[in-house]
């Protein structure tokens, strides 16, 4: 049993220098000031909820990215970088690019065309209302859920790090990301997530390649893990044969089809949270290349996330510990990993800088959070159910006001989230729940005219119901996992990606079905929204080097180049 | 309207600049006991300059008054 995160006692690592504390507050006094700066662009609801819809490609793809590079992203992975070896890796190529390839060229189109404000929006118009009440109340749940997860990240790593009262970070993070948002919208946050993705990029960098130094370069590195741990941990794929043959304890099954096909299909194409940035963009060739060139950096995230990760099991001389061990007798956590790193290499200045960087992911992942939400509770909940008439300046206070409860919201979970074991299992476990037969609904709305409004919203319901249904079987007899995940040794992440994997396959299952048996919907309500109905826009009279495709061949070639070579 | 490069010129050269001259003075004093790993390689020197280099070109490149 999980120790709450109150019982903790941290050992402070570091000691900021007044130099590095100049830096953390030029940053929330930066981030302030573009808020501020913003506030007049923020007034109608395109400009409060969609940014205008004006973003260039770049900004949408930086910004499509920062979205997600999160705490999870930063301290989670590192850890389990630390826990599963380069496995953890998996995440962000097979689990991301071949994700963010499919929405730009595939789904991109139908989200553009048919000018919807949100991913409930296009269920609303393709499947009806009840699937869009359904997809939003589930999504508006999650979302403030993660968001205190975010929170409850920052603040234990401000207090690790920094020896900071948790409530100090949580409330002054909160607040900071309710100033902004609430004061320019989608446009101030985005802008801070490009402004972030920056700042994280300057602050994380030296960590790697002073590691790698200290390391004595990547093969050293590598002998030095498979001396302290297995050589296994350096693998991505040749130990994936077997359940057991590798530190995770997955199938190559799991990490293909449940991570690849599912589970990140399903965050990358369907989370509102990451598609709202992409919806922001001034046009069509901008909308598809923007998840391009977010799959191009996600490829190179893993140089600032799982290498510290691996360079920890590498240089470090103490041995990191499950979080439930070190709450009990002391020392650090997987998840300490990256911060123990940063204090390893950086002095005065850089410290203040990497510190800032944490921040800035943290905040970063809360803001995204709260202007999704935002959007979905105002276009999704509140103006279908509860006041459908009211103006566009009415809608608009609606989302500021949201905004502010939406963090309120948030903090409460961050409180709750200090109740359970892992951060990261907490999560995948989330978007098992709701991300996985989401994919299935939209994904069938978009290529198959035949999904009915029933089945659409039968499947969804069906899908979600098992997903929680499994999870919940796994926590009331932990011997179900050989059930659900195909093997006695499946580990709580291989859990999650069969988990995914059968409850996107009930939700189809029971979309074809009930679709087979209700009344087609009119092929003229679908145009514009379903493949074979729409006719897809073109990027326009462009050289080959400017044209979606062709950049996202380059980033292909290089995802397999890069599995291969860490085979 | 100032673009976002601008505000990410401005922030990366501000705190490249920070970075410069914390890693300047430590040149000029160093620690008797530096409490970092590879303290001699002086890395707040070099990426300080680094970033405050890129900030500038970016400030320049994206100045409100060029820009409109």
């Amino acid at each position: 049993m999980m120790l709450p995160l109150a019982s903790y006692v941290a050992t402070q690592l570091v000691h900021l220098s007044s130099i590095d504390i100049v830096i953390v507050i030029f940053y929330f006094a930066l981030v302030l000031s573009i808020g501020w700066y913003l506030k007049g662009r923020a007034n109608t609801g395109e400009g409060f909820f969609m940014a205008g819809r004006e973003m260039t490609a770049w900004v949408a793809g930086l910004s499509f990215l920062s979205a997600n590079l999160g705490a999870l992203e930063l301290m989670g992975w590192a850890g389990s970088a630390y826990q599963y070896g380069i496995l953890a890796t998996h995440w962000y190529w097979i689990g991301a690019i071949p994700a963010m390839l499919f929405l730009a060229l595939v789904m991109m189109p139908f989200y553009y065309i048919s000018k919807t404000h949100s991913v409930p929006g296009y269920l609303k118009l393709r499947f009806g209302e009840p699937s869009r009440a359904l997809s939003a109340i589930s999504f508006a749940f999650m979302t403030v859920l993660m968001s205190g997860v975010n929170m409850f990240a920052m603040a234990k790593v401000m207090q690790i790090v920094l020896g900071w009262d948790i409530n100090f970070s949580i409330w002054v993070s909160s607040v900071t990301v309710a100033i902004y948002v609430t004061l320019g919208g989608l446009r101030s946050a985005i802008f801070n997530e490009v402004l972030q993705f920056f700042l994280i990029w300057a602050g994380a960098l030296l960590i790697p390649i002073l590691g790698l130094y200290e390391a004595g370069g990547w093969a050293n590195l590598k002998l030095q893990i498979a001396a302290r741990a297995s050589a296994q941990y350096v693998h991505l794929w040749s130990g994936l044969g077997s359940f057991t043959a590798n530190p995770m304890g997955i199938h190559w099954t799991g990490i293909v089809f449940g991570l690849g096909a599912i589970i990140s299909m399903g965050y990358w194409t369907t989370d509102f949270l990451v598609v709202q940035r992409i919806l922001a963009a001034k046009d069509i060739r901008s909308a598809e290349m923007a998840p391009i060139i977010g799959a191009g950096f996600k490829m190179m995230v893993p140089f600032i996330v799982i290498l510290p990760g691996l360079l920890g099991l590498g240089v470090l001389p103490e041995k990191l510990v499950p979080e439930s061990a070190a709450a009990v007798n002391g020392g650090h956590s997987f998840n300490d990993v990256l911060p123990l790193m940063m204090a390893r290499y950086c002095g005065p200045g850089l410290l203040g800088l990497g510190v800032t960087a944490l921040i800035a992911g943290f905040m970063s992942g809360m803001a995204g959070n709260v202007s999704a939400f935002t959007t979905v509770w105002t276009y999704d909940i509140y103006r279908p159910l509860i006041n459908s008439k009211g103006s566009d300046h009415h809608y608009v206070n609606m989302g500021r006001w949201t905004t502010i409860i939406g963090v309120l919201v948030s903090v409460g979970t961050a409180y709750l989230v200090m109740q359970f074991a892992s951060i990261m299992d907490y999560v995948q476990a989330l978007f098992s729940f709701f991300i996985a037969p989401l994919f299935g609904t939209v994904v069938l709305g978009m290529l198959w005219k035949r999904a009915s409004g029933p089945g659409g919203f039968w499947g969804l319901l069906s899908g979600t119901l098992c997903s929680i249904g499994m999870w919940a079987w796994v926590k009331v007899d932990p011997s179900a996992l050989r059930y659900v995940a195909l093997s006695p040794h499946a580990k709580g992440l291989a859990q999650d990606m069969y988990q995914a994997l059968w409850s996107f396959l009930v939700c189809v299952i029971l979309t074809v079905a009930v679709s087979l048996l209700t009344e087609p919907t009119p092929d003229e309500k679908l145009t514009g929204l379903v493949y074979g109905l729409t006719r897809v826009p073109s990027v326009g009279e462009v050289p080959v080097y400017q044209r979606p495709v062709f950049w996202a061949a380059v980033v292909t070639t290089v995802f397999l180049v890069l599995n291969i070579i860490f085979w | 309207m100032i673009s976002i490069w601008f505000f990410i010129g401005v922030s990366l050269a501000v705190n490249g600049a920070l970075i410069l001259s914390a890693g300047i003075y430590q040149l000029i004093d160093p620690p008797a006991d530096p409490d970092i790993v590879l303290f001699n390689l002086h890395a707040n020197l070099w990426w300080g300059a680094l970033l405050l280099i890129l900030g500038l070109i970016y400030c320049v490149r994206f100045a409100p008054r060029r820009q409109s």
